[in-house]
């Protein structure tokens, strides 16, 4: 999985690396934020700080003249609930807030770093653009000549043709290939350093003093990395997450909330995908994806349970599990260990496979548990879309 | 004959005195797998069962002839363990291990260029070839011979399609996961490729999911290079965009990696793509009999 982390977490990296960001700091609180501003005696920008994009449009980005103002726009910007493109329609309470200096406007571009996984390839790339300020998908997309790349082998790694690759391409002025090298290979080392999987300036401005400055910025680091950066793993943001999806990673479950109301608990990613895709064939909507993983313990499965029942929408239970690795007969301790601790009961439909799948049936006919029996995989689906309909 | 594994192969567990490591080494010996030596540093002069353990992968290739390599090792140490096997020329090197960071694997594909190594995986249930034996957590009794190559990104849907097969009588040539993660040793297009080459194996089923462009390179390289009937599934049809489904591989970044840009390009290199992965077998089935009927 990918970790994100906020704009101003993004900046103070990039800062350690020598890359130009305007001046500012984060702020919990309106006084906070009024300090800064006139710390900063200049012009400031208040900054919504929530892990997604289309922040602007949705009115989480504003100016202030003074202090005074930056006090009343903070006030207004913290604890509003942020409806962007990215959010979904519940929104993002925003919690902080960036204020930092207002920077001169000026011409902006497009600077990316990311992995390219296609075959042959297996390398970082960059991305540039004229066309800064703009979601990237969407300029490949409309005017994919405005895409610039430059790909970096891995045996030679960074090179500064590659650096004079994306300043030709892009037609900068002179004066700014220096400053320009610099920032593009210090978004190599940073990506290296940390396990990123994507580093984005996004935009890069010029300003009129002809000077580079990284406006706004993304980095996402990669899960499977983060156990060699403790620095980058405190930066993680609970409060910007679904708290079940919360509560799944610390239980080592992967669980992702939907909007339906067919509950699943299946083993493994493609198979939880696949009991999704069914329940949608069978006329019903999933609640969510749960992976309760290769080596589940029944406190796992136990744990996956309680997460499960506590979405208030799910009206019906699918547990899919084809044993493996995972052997049924644990999956039935979990579930029955749940169940006895959990009042809420639901309708459930147990579809078991595989790896001791007798001593798994056995035990859950023996408990006190109701729930119904599927042989097949569409079947189950099919079984828990018709309870859903009923309750 | 098969593809990769067959009797001819010789198995070396890496982490076979691990607890993943000993128990899918347990099962493969039930399956009639040749595994003739495990590796575990600091180990060597001891035995598993019957299966000499070494210290290095060098040992159990010159003394048992190991050409194949199964690694069951912690992700930390799992780069090492697959660039140690590779420096011993084992052929093949599958790797089961899933966490590995991407940078890793990077490293890892460029140290495999030029090398006579093969690797399957990382995060990967590994490799079968009924009859010959398998390395990797495919559950045996899902498996049985004949001549359908199945090749999937997935482990458990890996594992229900071959159980369904099995169950209505199909048998498979050899069955492979490729893995779970962005960057793979092999890619869908490499297993083609040695599957429209066996002669065994008469059809293809294809498991793909959302996410990445390993579907459309396959649809691409079907179209030109595989004769043979390809029955392919794409899992996370409903899946929302921006989320990653468990698997790094299983995202739809703005609208790249979406399941019905590789439905249409597989279905435009004439693959069967099925909705249900319940029907996959039956499909199989008619086109086995089809074909069979007209040679």
């Amino acid at each position: 999985m990918t970790m994100k982390i906020h704009e101003y977490q993004a900046k103070k990296i990039l800062r350690d690396y020598n890359v130009p960001t305007p001046r500012g700091e984060v702020a919990d609180s309106p006084e906070r934020a009024k300090e800064i501003a006139s710390s900063l005696n200049t012009e400031v920008v208040i900054k919504a700080q929530v892990h997604a994009g289309g922040r602007g449009k949705a009115g989480g980005i504003r100016l202030a003249a003074s202090p005074e103002e930056a006090f009343v726009v903070a006030r207004e910007i913290l604890g509003m609930t942020l409806v962007t493109s990215q959010t979904g329609s519940e929104g993002k309470r925003v919690r902080n807030v960036l204020v930092e200096e207002a920077s001169p406007v000026g011409k902006e571009l497009y600077l990316g770093l990311a992995v390219d996984r296609s075959r042959h390839r297996e390398c970082l790339v960059y991305i540039a653009s004229e066309a800064g300020g703009m979601e990237i998908e969407e300029v490949a997309k409309t005017a994919p000549e405005k895409i610039i790349k430059a790909v970096v082998h891995p045996a030679s790694g960074f090179s500064p043709f590659h650096a004079r690759k994306l300043f030709y391409s892009l037609g900068l002025a002179k004066p700014l290939s220096k400053q320009f090298s610099f920032i593009v290979k210090a978004l190599y080392h940073l990506f290296l350093d940390k396990d990123a999987s994507l580093v984005e300036i996004n935009p890069l401005v010029i300003t009129e003093a002809g000077e580079l400055i990284a406006l706004d910025a993304k980095i996402n680091f990669d899960d499977d990395g983060l156990s060699r950066h403790p620095e980058i793993k405190q930066l993680r943001d609970e409060g910007e997450e679904e708290p079940l999806e919360v509560e799944a990673v610390n239980a080592g479950v992967t669980y992702i909330k939907l909007d339906g109301n067919v509950g699943c608990m299946v083993n493994g990613a493609g198979l939880a995908m696949t009991t999704m895709d069914l329940i949608k064939l069978a006329g019903g909507e999933p609640a969510n994806f749960l992976d309760v993983g290769g080596g589940a313990s029944p406190e796992q499965v136990e744990k996956a349970f309680r997460i499960l029942t506590s979405d208030p929408k799910v009206k019906v239970i699918l547990v899919n599990i084809f044993g493996g690795i995972l052997r049924c007969d644990r999956v039935a301790t979990g579930l029955i260990e749940a169940a006895s601790k959990i009042e809420k009961r639901l309708p459930m439909v147990v579809r078991l496979q595989g790896t001791n799948v007798e001593e798994g049936r056995r035990l859950l006919q023996e408990s006190d548990l109701t729930f119904e029996v599927a042989e097949e995989l569409y079947q189950a689906a099919r079984m828990a879309v018709e309870l859903s309909k009923k309750s | 004959m098969a593809i990769l594994f067959d009797q001819k192969t010789r198995v070396v567990s890496q982490g076979i005195t691990g607890t993943e490591g000993s128990f899918h080494t347990r099962e493969a010996l039930k399956l009639g797998t040749k595994v003739v030596a495990g590796v575990t540093p600091g180990k060597g002069g001891s035995n598993f069962e019957d299966t000499p353990v070494y210290d290095r992968v060098i040992e159990a290739s010159e003394k048992q002839g190991a050409n194949a390599s199964g690694i069951y090792v912690p992700a930390a140490v799992a780069p090492d363990a697959i660039l140690e096997a590779v420096e011993a020329g084992i052929e093949l090197v599958v790797c089961m291990t899933e966490g590995i960071p991407v940078l890793e694997m990077i490293k890892v594909k460029q140290a495999l260029k030029g090398t006579t190594s093969r690797l399957i995986g990382p995060n990967c249930p590994g490799i079968a070839t009924p009859g010959s034996g398998k390395i990797g957590f495919i559950p045996n009794f899902t498996l049985s011979k004949g001549n359908v190559g199945v090749i999937s990104r997935s482990g458990t849907l890996t594992y229900e399609v071959l159980w369904q097969l099995t169950n209505l009588g199909i048998g498979q040539s050899t069955a492979i996961g490729i893995g779970g993660d962005p960057i793979v040793g092999s890619t869908f297009v490499d297993l083609l490729e040695l599957f429209e080459k066996d002669a065994q194996t008469e059809a293809i089923v294809l498991i793909g999911e959302i996410g990445g462009s390993a579907e459309e390179e396959a649809a691409e390289f079907i179209k030109d290079n595989v004769t043979k009937p390809v029955v392919a599934f794409v899992a996370g049809r409903t899946a929302p965009s921006g989320r990653r489904m468990g698997h790094a591989g299983a995202i739809i970044a703005g609208g790249k990696g979406a399941s019905e840009e590789k439905v249409k390009a597989l279905e435009k290199a004439g693959v069967v793509v099925e909705k249900n992965p319940a029907e996959i077998g039956k499909t199989i089935k008619t086109i086995l009999d089809q074909s069979r009927r007209k040679k």
